[in-house]
Protein backbone atom coordinates (compact mmCIF):
# COMPACT_ATOMS: atom_id res chain seq x y z
CA UNK A 1 0.00 0.00 0.00
CA UNK A 2 1.25 3.54 -1.20
CA UNK A 3 2.33 5.22 2.27
CA UNK A 4 0.08 8.55 1.14
CA UNK A 5 -2.61 6.91 0.47
CA UNK A 6 -2.15 4.80 4.06
CA UNK A 7 -1.78 8.36 5.85
CA UNK A 8 -4.56 9.75 3.63
CA UNK A 9 -7.43 7.73 5.71
CA UNK A 10 -5.47 7.26 8.73
CA UNK A 11 -8.33 8.88 10.92
CA UNK A 12 -10.96 7.23 9.33
CA UNK A 13 -9.47 3.53 10.16
CA UNK A 14 -7.94 4.76 13.36
CA UNK A 15 -10.56 6.72 14.80
CA UNK A 16 -14.52 5.99 13.07
CA UNK A 17 -14.82 9.41 11.80
CA UNK A 18 -17.39 10.30 8.98
CA UNK A 19 -19.32 13.40 8.35
CA UNK A 20 -22.26 15.01 9.61
CA UNK A 21 -24.65 16.64 7.28
CA UNK A 22 -25.06 20.45 8.34
CA UNK A 23 -28.20 20.52 6.22
CA UNK A 24 -30.26 17.38 6.75
CA UNK A 25 -28.22 15.54 10.02
CA UNK A 26 -27.23 12.43 8.25
CA UNK A 27 -24.29 10.49 9.56
CA UNK A 28 -21.94 9.44 7.11
CA UNK A 29 -19.35 6.79 6.68
CA UNK A 30 -16.90 6.36 4.95
CA UNK A 31 -16.61 10.48 4.30
CA UNK A 32 -17.49 11.22 0.60
CA UNK A 33 -18.49 15.07 0.95
CA UNK A 34 -21.48 15.24 -0.52
CA UNK A 35 -24.41 14.13 1.66
CA UNK A 36 -26.09 10.85 -0.32
CA UNK A 37 -29.50 11.90 1.62
CA UNK A 38 -29.95 15.30 0.25
CA UNK A 39 -26.97 15.52 -2.62
CA UNK A 40 -25.62 18.71 -0.66
CA UNK A 41 -22.40 19.51 0.67
CA UNK A 42 -21.02 17.60 4.09
CA UNK A 43 -18.16 18.50 5.14
CA UNK A 44 -18.07 18.22 9.08
CA UNK A 45 -16.14 15.60 11.07
CA UNK A 46 -17.96 13.34 12.85
CA UNK A 47 -17.00 10.51 15.25
CA UNK A 48 -18.50 7.11 15.73
CA UNK A 49 -18.86 5.41 18.70
CA UNK A 50 -18.03 2.13 16.85
CA UNK A 51 -21.05 0.44 18.31
CA UNK A 52 -23.31 -1.96 16.15
CA UNK A 53 -24.78 -5.15 14.77
CA UNK A 54 -23.85 -7.80 12.34
CA UNK A 55 -26.10 -7.18 8.96
CA UNK A 56 -24.47 -9.52 7.23
CA UNK A 57 -21.27 -11.89 6.86
CA UNK A 58 -18.77 -13.92 4.89
CA UNK A 59 -16.10 -16.41 5.95
CA UNK A 60 -12.98 -16.19 3.28
CA UNK A 61 -11.41 -19.05 1.81
CA UNK A 62 -10.26 -17.87 -1.12
CA UNK A 63 -8.24 -14.48 -0.37
CA UNK A 64 -6.83 -11.88 -2.56
CA UNK A 65 -3.17 -11.37 -2.57
CA UNK A 66 -1.82 -9.72 0.66
CA UNK A 67 -4.42 -11.33 2.55
CA UNK A 68 -3.56 -15.55 1.97
CA UNK A 69 -1.52 -16.14 5.36
CA UNK A 70 -4.83 -15.09 7.15
CA UNK A 71 -7.37 -17.69 5.82
CA UNK A 72 -10.02 -17.98 6.86
CA UNK A 73 -11.01 -14.67 8.37
CA UNK A 74 -14.72 -13.50 8.32
CA UNK A 75 -15.54 -10.35 6.86
CA UNK A 76 -19.00 -8.12 7.37
CA UNK A 77 -21.41 -5.85 6.78
CA UNK A 78 -21.87 -4.08 10.32
CA UNK A 79 -24.80 -1.43 10.88
CA UNK A 80 -23.62 1.16 12.82
CA UNK A 81 -25.87 2.64 16.00
CA UNK A 82 -25.19 6.06 14.17
CA UNK A 83 -27.13 4.45 10.83
CA UNK A 84 -24.54 3.85 7.89
CA UNK A 85 -23.59 0.47 7.15
CA UNK A 86 -19.74 -0.35 7.42
CA UNK A 87 -17.44 -3.22 6.24
CA UNK A 88 -15.19 -4.54 8.28
CA UNK A 89 -13.01 -7.67 9.64
CA UNK A 90 -14.78 -9.38 12.49
CA UNK A 91 -12.35 -10.70 15.56
CA UNK A 92 -12.27 -12.24 18.68
CA UNK A 93 -15.12 -14.75 17.43
CA UNK A 94 -15.62 -18.24 15.94
CA UNK A 95 -16.80 -17.94 12.34
CA UNK A 96 -19.87 -20.50 14.13
CA UNK A 97 -20.55 -17.91 16.54
CA UNK A 98 -21.52 -15.16 14.50
CA UNK A 99 -24.92 -14.79 13.76
CA UNK A 100 -26.72 -11.23 11.80
CA UNK A 101 -27.93 -8.90 14.45
CA UNK A 102 -25.15 -9.71 16.94
CA UNK A 103 -23.90 -6.83 18.79
CA UNK A 104 -20.86 -5.52 18.23
CA UNK A 105 -17.98 -2.71 18.51
CA UNK A 106 -14.84 -1.54 17.25
CA UNK A 107 -11.33 -2.35 18.12
CA UNK A 108 -8.20 -1.46 16.27
CA UNK A 109 -5.88 -4.27 14.96
CA UNK A 110 -3.77 -5.07 12.47
CA UNK A 111 -5.03 -5.46 8.99
CA UNK A 112 -2.47 -7.11 7.08
CA UNK A 113 1.21 -6.98 7.01
CA UNK A 114 2.65 -4.81 3.01
CA UNK A 115 4.68 -7.36 1.73
CA UNK A 116 7.11 -4.95 0.52
CA UNK A 117 7.98 -2.63 2.77
CA UNK A 118 7.14 -4.54 6.03
CA UNK A 119 4.30 -1.78 6.88
CA UNK A 120 1.68 -2.91 9.17
CA UNK A 121 -1.52 -1.85 8.30
CA UNK A 122 -3.99 -1.21 11.17
CA UNK A 123 -7.94 -0.38 10.76
CA UNK A 124 -11.03 -0.93 12.46
CA UNK A 125 -11.96 -4.40 13.01
CA UNK A 126 -15.53 -5.22 14.93
CA UNK A 127 -15.54 -7.87 17.66
CA UNK A 128 -18.54 -8.73 19.67
CA UNK A 129 -19.64 -6.60 22.54
CA UNK A 130 -18.03 -8.11 25.87
CA UNK A 131 -20.39 -7.95 28.60
CA UNK A 132 -19.17 -5.23 31.09
CA UNK A 133 -17.98 -6.54 34.42
CA UNK A 134 -19.08 -5.56 37.99
CA UNK A 135 -16.78 -4.81 40.54
CA UNK B 1 -31.24 9.23 -34.23
CA UNK B 2 -30.97 6.67 -36.55
CA UNK B 3 -32.22 2.74 -36.01
CA UNK B 4 -29.35 1.09 -34.74
CA UNK B 5 -28.70 -2.80 -36.28
CA UNK B 6 -26.32 -6.10 -35.40
CA UNK B 7 -25.18 -7.27 -38.82
CA UNK B 8 -22.60 -9.72 -37.90
CA UNK B 9 -20.85 -11.08 -34.41
CA UNK B 10 -17.76 -13.46 -33.42
CA UNK B 11 -16.58 -15.30 -30.41
CA UNK B 12 -13.84 -17.96 -29.69
CA UNK B 13 -14.71 -20.71 -27.13
CA UNK B 14 -13.71 -19.18 -23.44
CA UNK B 15 -11.23 -21.21 -22.28
CA UNK B 16 -7.76 -21.31 -20.82
CA UNK B 17 -5.86 -19.82 -24.00
CA UNK B 18 -2.47 -20.13 -22.82
CA UNK B 19 -1.27 -20.21 -26.34
CA UNK B 20 -2.91 -16.73 -27.94
CA UNK B 21 -2.01 -13.04 -26.35
CA UNK B 22 -5.05 -10.39 -26.12
CA UNK B 23 -4.21 -8.91 -28.81
CA UNK B 24 -4.49 -12.48 -30.84
CA UNK B 25 -7.83 -13.36 -28.67
CA UNK B 26 -9.49 -9.82 -30.22
CA UNK B 27 -8.17 -10.12 -33.32
CA UNK B 28 -9.78 -13.87 -34.31
CA UNK B 29 -13.50 -12.41 -32.75
CA UNK B 30 -12.92 -9.44 -34.52
CA UNK B 31 -12.52 -11.17 -37.59
CA UNK B 32 -14.65 -13.50 -36.99
CA UNK B 33 -18.05 -10.89 -36.90
CA UNK B 34 -16.45 -8.51 -39.43
CA UNK B 35 -16.77 -11.84 -41.87
CA UNK B 36 -20.24 -12.55 -40.36
CA UNK B 37 -21.31 -9.18 -41.44
CA UNK B 38 -19.40 -9.28 -45.13
CA UNK B 39 -17.77 -5.97 -43.94
CA UNK B 40 -14.21 -4.60 -44.43
CA UNK B 41 -13.77 -1.42 -43.34
CA UNK B 42 -15.16 0.11 -39.86
CA UNK B 43 -15.41 3.48 -38.82
CA UNK B 44 -14.92 2.63 -35.37
CA UNK B 45 -13.30 -0.19 -32.71
CA UNK B 46 -14.56 -0.13 -28.88
CA UNK B 47 -13.00 -2.94 -26.73
CA UNK B 48 -14.78 -3.62 -23.67
CA UNK B 49 -12.09 -4.90 -20.99
CA UNK B 50 -11.41 -4.54 -17.25
CA UNK B 51 -8.34 -5.59 -16.44
CA UNK B 52 -5.88 -6.24 -19.24
CA UNK B 53 -3.29 -3.99 -16.99
CA UNK B 54 -3.31 -5.58 -14.11
CA UNK B 55 -3.56 -9.06 -15.43
CA UNK B 56 -2.16 -8.98 -19.15
CA UNK B 57 0.34 -6.49 -18.31
CA UNK B 58 -0.92 -4.48 -21.68
CA UNK B 59 -2.90 -1.14 -21.84
CA UNK B 60 -3.66 0.75 -24.60
CA UNK B 61 -6.26 -1.96 -26.48
CA UNK B 62 -7.88 -0.30 -28.99
CA UNK B 63 -4.73 0.77 -31.02
CA UNK B 64 -2.97 -2.42 -30.08
CA UNK B 65 -5.73 -4.57 -31.27
CA UNK B 66 -6.69 -2.39 -34.28
CA UNK B 67 -3.41 -2.28 -35.92
CA UNK B 68 -2.82 -6.21 -35.00
CA UNK B 69 -6.51 -6.64 -37.01
CA UNK B 70 -5.22 -4.59 -39.67
CA UNK B 71 -7.08 -1.57 -39.05
CA UNK B 72 -4.47 1.06 -38.55
CA UNK B 73 -5.84 4.28 -39.14
CA UNK B 74 -9.46 3.86 -37.43
CA UNK B 75 -10.86 5.40 -34.68
CA UNK B 76 -10.17 2.87 -31.51
CA UNK B 77 -10.47 3.19 -27.86
CA UNK B 78 -10.98 0.98 -24.57
CA UNK B 79 -13.95 1.15 -22.34
CA UNK B 80 -13.99 0.08 -18.99
CA UNK B 81 -16.47 -0.44 -16.41
CA UNK B 82 -15.38 -3.44 -14.09
CA UNK B 83 -17.69 -6.83 -15.55
CA UNK B 84 -19.51 -4.58 -17.26
CA UNK B 85 -16.90 -3.49 -19.37
CA UNK B 86 -18.45 -5.79 -22.51
CA UNK B 87 -21.91 -4.28 -22.38
CA UNK B 88 -20.50 -0.39 -21.96
CA UNK B 89 -18.60 -1.11 -24.98
CA UNK B 90 -21.79 -1.89 -27.24
CA UNK B 91 -23.52 0.94 -25.56
CA UNK B 92 -20.97 3.21 -26.75
CA UNK B 93 -20.54 2.11 -30.43
CA UNK B 94 -24.69 2.05 -30.39
CA UNK B 95 -24.49 5.80 -29.46
CA UNK B 96 -21.86 6.48 -32.24
CA UNK B 97 -24.44 4.64 -34.83
CA UNK B 98 -27.52 6.12 -33.98
CA UNK B 99 -25.77 9.62 -33.33
CA UNK B 100 -25.29 9.65 -37.43
CA UNK B 101 -21.18 10.05 -36.62
CA UNK B 102 -20.43 6.13 -37.42
CA UNK B 103 -21.67 3.63 -40.05
CA UNK B 104 -19.86 0.51 -39.37
CA UNK B 105 -18.65 -0.03 -35.60
CA UNK B 106 -17.12 -3.06 -33.93
CA UNK B 107 -17.40 -3.45 -30.27
CA UNK B 108 -16.06 -5.96 -28.49
CA UNK B 109 -15.63 -7.26 -25.37
CA UNK B 110 -11.94 -9.20 -24.56
CA UNK B 111 -10.10 -10.95 -21.42
CA UNK B 112 -7.30 -12.11 -20.71
CA UNK B 113 -7.19 -13.30 -16.99
CA UNK B 114 -5.10 -17.07 -17.36
CA UNK B 115 -1.57 -15.58 -17.63
CA UNK B 116 -2.19 -14.76 -13.36
CA UNK B 117 -2.07 -16.49 -10.07
CA UNK B 118 -4.91 -17.25 -8.17
CA UNK B 119 -4.47 -14.34 -5.35
CA UNK B 120 -3.53 -11.53 -8.22
CA UNK B 121 -6.50 -12.66 -10.33
CA UNK B 122 -8.80 -12.14 -6.91
CA UNK B 123 -7.10 -9.21 -6.17
CA UNK B 124 -7.47 -7.98 -9.54
CA UNK B 125 -11.52 -8.72 -9.36
CA UNK B 126 -11.56 -6.56 -6.10
CA UNK B 127 -10.66 -3.19 -7.89
CA UNK B 128 -14.35 -3.65 -9.14
CA UNK B 129 -15.05 -2.86 -5.66
CA UNK B 130 -14.23 0.16 -3.58
CA UNK B 131 -10.38 0.40 -3.22
CA UNK B 132 -10.46 1.84 0.14
CA UNK B 133 -13.11 0.69 2.44
CA UNK B 134 -13.82 -2.90 1.10
CA UNK B 135 -10.68 -4.02 -0.90
CA UNK B 136 -8.55 -2.51 1.84
CA UNK B 137 -10.25 -5.06 4.32
CA UNK B 138 -9.46 -8.45 2.94
CA UNK B 139 -12.48 -8.70 0.68
CA UNK B 140 -12.96 -10.29 -2.31
CA UNK B 141 -15.23 -9.90 -5.03
CA UNK B 142 -16.78 -13.24 -3.75
CA UNK B 143 -17.20 -12.26 -0.22
CA UNK B 144 -19.00 -8.91 -1.37
CA UNK B 145 -21.76 -11.02 -3.31
CA UNK B 146 -21.66 -13.38 -0.22
CA UNK B 147 -22.56 -10.87 1.86
CA UNK B 148 -25.49 -10.21 -0.01
CA UNK B 149 -26.43 -14.30 -0.56
CA UNK B 150 -26.20 -14.37 3.41
CA UNK B 151 -28.31 -11.38 3.68
CA UNK B 152 -30.97 -12.51 1.39
CA UNK B 153 -31.33 -15.70 3.15
CA UNK B 154 -31.95 -14.44 6.18
CA UNK B 155 -34.31 -11.68 5.16
CA UNK B 156 -36.39 -14.04 2.75
CA UNK B 157 -36.16 -17.51 4.66
CA UNK B 158 -33.94 -19.27 1.74
CA UNK B 159 -31.57 -22.46 2.17
CA UNK B 160 -28.29 -22.30 -0.13
CA UNK B 161 -29.84 -25.84 -1.77
CA UNK B 162 -32.67 -23.02 -3.25
CA UNK B 163 -29.93 -21.15 -5.19
CA UNK B 164 -29.03 -24.59 -7.04
CA UNK B 165 -30.85 -25.01 -9.95
CA UNK B 166 -28.93 -21.18 -10.85
CA UNK B 167 -26.46 -23.49 -11.62
CA UNK B 168 -27.79 -26.70 -13.00
CA UNK B 169 -30.08 -24.71 -15.41
CA UNK B 170 -26.89 -23.03 -16.51
CA UNK B 171 -24.85 -26.29 -16.93
CA UNK B 172 -27.41 -28.01 -18.61
CA UNK B 173 -27.01 -25.52 -21.28
CA UNK B 174 -23.60 -25.21 -21.55
CA UNK B 175 -23.60 -28.70 -22.71
CA UNK B 176 -25.32 -27.45 -26.60
CA UNK B 177 -22.84 -24.65 -26.72
CA UNK B 178 -19.76 -25.23 -28.43
CA UNK B 179 -17.81 -21.84 -26.76
CA UNK B 180 -18.69 -22.72 -23.48
CA UNK B 181 -15.92 -23.65 -20.75
CA UNK B 182 -18.00 -25.81 -19.06
CA UNK B 183 -19.99 -28.71 -21.09
CA UNK B 184 -20.98 -31.29 -18.46
CA UNK B 185 -23.61 -31.16 -16.60
CA UNK B 186 -23.75 -30.99 -12.79
CA UNK B 187 -25.99 -32.39 -10.45
CA UNK B 188 -27.57 -31.29 -6.76
CA UNK B 189 -25.77 -33.69 -5.07
CA UNK B 190 -22.54 -31.54 -6.53
CA UNK B 191 -23.55 -28.50 -5.98
CA UNK B 192 -24.34 -29.12 -2.39
CA UNK B 193 -21.01 -30.31 -1.68
CA UNK B 194 -19.00 -28.02 -3.73
CA UNK B 195 -15.71 -26.33 -1.95
CA UNK B 196 -16.34 -22.96 -0.01
CA UNK B 197 -14.67 -20.05 -1.46
CA UNK B 198 -16.14 -17.36 0.85
CA UNK B 199 -19.11 -19.07 2.60
CA UNK B 200 -22.34 -19.63 1.87
CA UNK B 201 -20.67 -19.23 -1.77
CA UNK B 202 -19.10 -21.98 -3.14
CA UNK B 203 -17.53 -23.16 -6.43
CA UNK B 204 -21.07 -23.97 -8.55
CA UNK B 205 -22.67 -20.56 -7.41
CA UNK B 206 -19.61 -19.28 -8.93
CA UNK B 207 -18.51 -18.32 -12.17
CA UNK B 208 -15.24 -19.45 -13.62
CA UNK B 209 -12.21 -17.23 -14.22
CA UNK B 210 -11.69 -17.32 -18.11
CA UNK B 211 -10.20 -16.07 -21.24
CA UNK B 212 -12.05 -14.96 -24.06
CA UNK B 213 -13.31 -12.29 -27.26
CA UNK B 214 -16.31 -11.84 -28.24
CA UNK B 215 -17.26 -8.87 -31.17
CA UNK B 216 -20.51 -7.86 -32.96
CA UNK B 217 -20.57 -5.15 -35.91
CA UNK B 218 -23.36 -2.12 -35.92
CA UNK B 219 -24.91 -0.68 -38.79
CA UNK B 220 -27.54 1.82 -39.39
CA UNK B 221 -30.82 -0.41 -39.85
CA UNK B 222 -31.58 1.37 -43.15
CA UNK B 223 -28.87 -0.39 -44.65
CA UNK B 224 -28.03 -3.68 -42.23
CA UNK B 225 -30.09 -5.60 -44.94
CA UNK B 226 -27.09 -5.05 -47.29
CA UNK B 227 -25.27 -6.84 -45.37
CA UNK B 228 -26.79 -9.47 -43.78
CA UNK B 229 -29.68 -12.04 -44.16
CA UNK B 230 -30.96 -11.91 -40.80
CA UNK B 231 -30.17 -8.13 -38.76
CA UNK B 232 -30.86 -8.00 -35.75
CA UNK B 233 -32.08 -4.61 -34.39
CA UNK B 234 -31.07 -3.01 -31.24
CA UNK B 235 -34.16 -1.77 -29.80
CA UNK B 236 -32.76 -0.39 -26.55
CA UNK B 237 -29.76 0.24 -24.97
CA UNK B 238 -29.36 1.79 -21.48
CA UNK B 239 -26.15 2.46 -18.87
CA UNK B 240 -27.33 3.10 -14.93
CA UNK B 241 -25.15 3.59 -11.99
CA UNK B 242 -25.47 2.95 -8.41
CA UNK B 243 -23.00 3.42 -5.82
CA UNK B 244 -19.33 1.13 -6.03
CA UNK B 245 -19.71 -0.08 -2.28
CA UNK B 246 -22.74 -2.07 -0.80
CA UNK B 247 -21.95 -0.21 2.31
CA UNK B 248 -23.53 2.94 0.76
CA UNK B 249 -26.39 1.61 -1.18
CA UNK B 250 -30.00 2.75 0.45
CA UNK B 251 -31.25 -0.95 0.01
CA UNK B 252 -28.29 -3.60 -0.43
CA UNK B 253 -30.72 -6.18 -1.78
CA UNK B 254 -31.96 -4.08 -4.30
CA UNK B 255 -30.29 -3.96 -7.33
CA UNK B 256 -31.25 -0.22 -8.02
CA UNK B 257 -29.12 0.44 -11.00
CA UNK B 258 -30.49 -2.91 -12.28
CA UNK B 259 -33.84 -1.57 -12.43
CA UNK B 260 -33.13 1.51 -13.58
CA UNK B 261 -31.27 0.49 -16.53
CA UNK B 262 -33.66 -2.09 -16.96
CA UNK B 263 -37.42 0.40 -16.72
CA UNK B 264 -34.67 2.74 -19.33
CA UNK B 265 -34.47 -0.28 -21.46
CA UNK B 266 -38.13 -1.18 -21.53
CA UNK B 267 -39.18 2.17 -21.85
CA UNK B 268 -37.10 2.83 -24.84
CA UNK B 269 -38.16 -0.17 -26.68
CA UNK B 270 -41.81 0.63 -25.30
CA UNK B 271 -42.22 -2.81 -24.20
CA UNK B 272 -43.04 -4.35 -20.52
CA UNK B 273 -40.50 -7.26 -19.00
CA UNK B 274 -43.52 -9.42 -20.02
CA UNK B 275 -43.07 -8.80 -23.71
CA UNK B 276 -39.27 -10.62 -23.59
CA UNK B 277 -39.19 -13.88 -24.58
CA UNK B 278 -35.92 -14.91 -23.00
CA UNK B 279 -32.92 -13.26 -20.79
CA UNK B 280 -28.93 -13.54 -20.60
CA UNK B 281 -28.87 -12.52 -17.08
CA UNK B 282 -25.19 -11.63 -15.08
CA UNK B 283 -25.03 -14.86 -13.40
CA UNK B 284 -21.33 -14.38 -11.56
CA UNK B 285 -22.82 -15.84 -8.84
CA UNK B 286 -26.55 -17.48 -8.08
CA UNK B 287 -27.48 -14.96 -5.90
CA UNK B 288 -27.15 -11.91 -8.93
CA UNK B 289 -29.36 -14.26 -10.89
CA UNK B 290 -31.76 -13.75 -8.27
CA UNK B 291 -31.18 -9.87 -7.44
CA UNK B 292 -31.39 -9.67 -11.49
CA UNK B 293 -34.59 -11.02 -12.13
CA UNK B 294 -35.76 -9.05 -9.07
CA UNK B 295 -34.60 -5.59 -10.25
CA UNK B 296 -35.29 -6.59 -14.02
CA UNK B 297 -39.22 -6.74 -13.38
CA UNK B 298 -39.12 -10.85 -13.70
CA UNK B 299 -39.83 -11.65 -10.14
CA UNK B 300 -41.12 -9.80 -6.96
CA UNK B 301 -38.91 -8.93 -4.21
CA UNK B 302 -37.76 -12.21 -2.71
CA UNK B 303 -38.84 -13.89 -5.02
CA UNK B 304 -36.07 -14.47 -7.92
CA UNK B 305 -35.37 -17.76 -6.26
CA UNK B 306 -38.57 -19.26 -6.79
CA UNK B 307 -38.30 -19.07 -10.91
CA UNK B 308 -35.27 -21.29 -10.40
CA UNK B 309 -37.17 -23.29 -7.92
CA UNK B 310 -40.31 -23.67 -10.35
CA UNK B 311 -38.47 -24.42 -13.77
CA UNK B 312 -39.56 -20.81 -15.19
CA UNK B 313 -35.74 -20.26 -16.58
CA UNK B 314 -35.25 -23.59 -18.29
CA UNK B 315 -35.15 -23.29 -22.46
CA UNK B 316 -38.78 -24.68 -22.22
CA UNK B 317 -39.87 -22.14 -19.31
CA UNK B 318 -41.83 -19.04 -19.86
CA UNK B 319 -38.12 -17.23 -18.79
CA UNK B 320 -35.29 -19.03 -20.15
CA UNK B 321 -32.30 -17.49 -19.08
CA UNK B 322 -28.65 -17.94 -19.72
CA UNK B 323 -29.43 -19.93 -22.68
CA UNK B 324 -26.07 -20.87 -23.68
CA UNK B 325 -24.77 -21.53 -20.33
CA UNK B 326 -24.33 -18.22 -18.82
CA UNK B 327 -21.20 -16.86 -17.64
CA UNK B 328 -21.62 -19.83 -14.56
CA UNK B 329 -20.97 -22.33 -18.09
CA UNK B 330 -20.20 -20.62 -20.21
CA UNK B 331 -17.37 -19.26 -18.15
CA UNK B 332 -17.09 -15.17 -17.03
CA UNK B 333 -13.75 -13.20 -18.59
CA UNK B 334 -14.88 -10.45 -17.02
CA UNK B 335 -14.63 -7.47 -19.41
CA UNK B 336 -16.00 -9.59 -22.56
CA UNK B 337 -18.34 -11.15 -20.63
CA UNK B 338 -20.99 -8.31 -22.14
CA UNK B 339 -20.52 -9.26 -25.51
CA UNK B 340 -20.79 -12.85 -25.25
CA UNK B 341 -24.72 -11.99 -24.16
CA UNK B 342 -25.02 -9.76 -26.62
CA UNK B 343 -23.33 -12.23 -29.13
CA UNK B 344 -25.46 -15.30 -28.04
CA UNK B 345 -29.08 -13.55 -27.76
CA UNK B 346 -28.34 -12.64 -31.65
CA UNK B 347 -27.37 -16.29 -32.03
CA UNK B 348 -30.75 -17.28 -30.27
CA UNK B 349 -33.07 -14.28 -32.57
CA UNK B 350 -31.41 -15.75 -35.37
CA UNK B 351 -32.20 -19.01 -34.93
CA UNK B 352 -28.21 -20.22 -34.90
CA UNK B 353 -28.46 -21.46 -31.55
CA UNK B 354 -28.37 -24.88 -32.50
CA UNK B 355 -29.26 -27.80 -29.62
CA UNK B 356 -30.06 -24.51 -27.25
CA UNK B 357 -32.36 -23.09 -30.26
CA UNK B 358 -35.51 -21.53 -28.03
CA UNK B 359 -38.38 -21.46 -29.74
CA UNK B 360 -40.36 -18.33 -31.00
CA UNK B 361 -37.96 -16.53 -29.85
CA UNK B 362 -38.75 -12.50 -30.90
CA UNK B 363 -37.40 -10.54 -28.02
CA UNK B 364 -34.02 -10.97 -25.70
CA UNK B 365 -32.75 -9.19 -23.44
CA UNK B 366 -29.21 -8.95 -21.99
CA UNK B 367 -28.02 -7.29 -18.37
CA UNK B 368 -24.26 -7.09 -17.93
CA UNK B 369 -23.82 -5.96 -14.39
CA UNK B 370 -20.22 -4.27 -12.94
CA UNK B 371 -19.14 -4.60 -9.89
CA UNK B 372 -21.70 -5.95 -7.50
CA UNK B 373 -24.41 -3.64 -9.26
CA UNK B 374 -22.54 -0.65 -9.70
CA UNK B 375 -22.59 -0.08 -13.49
CA UNK B 376 -25.87 -1.85 -15.20
CA UNK B 377 -26.36 -2.27 -19.07
CA UNK B 378 -29.09 -3.29 -20.18
CA UNK B 379 -29.68 -4.62 -23.83
CA UNK B 380 -33.06 -5.43 -25.58
CA UNK B 381 -32.34 -7.12 -29.12
CA UNK B 382 -35.13 -8.01 -31.83
CA UNK B 383 -35.28 -10.28 -35.46
CA UNK B 384 -35.94 -8.10 -38.21
CA UNK B 385 -38.94 -10.31 -40.00
ZN1 LIG C 1 -27.82 15.80 3.86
Amino acid sequence: MEVSRFWRTTKQRYQLIGEVCGHCGTKIFPPRDVCPSCDLEAKTPFEFGGKGEVFSYSTIHQAPAGFEKYVPYTVALVKLEEGPLITAQLTDVDECDVKIGMPVEMVTRALREDGERGMLIYSYKFRPVMESKSI
Amino acid sequence: MRDVSIIGVGQIPVAEHWDKSIREMGYLALSAAMRNAKVTVLDALYVGNMLSGELARQEHLGALIADFSGLRGVEAVKIEAACASGGAAMRMGYMAVASGLCNFVAVMGVEKMTDQQGPDITAGLAMAADGDYEALHGLSFVSINALLMRRYMHEYGYTKGDFANFAINAHANGVGNPNAMFRAPITFKAFSEAKSVADPINLLDSSPIADGAACAILAPTAIASEFSDKPIRVRASSIATDTVSLHDRREPLWLEAAALSASRAYDMAGVRASDISFFELHDAFTIMSALSLEAAGFAARGHGVRMAQDGSIGRTGKLPITTMGGLKARGHPVGATGMYQIAEVALQLREEAGPNQIANASLGMAQNIGGSGATVVTTILERIK
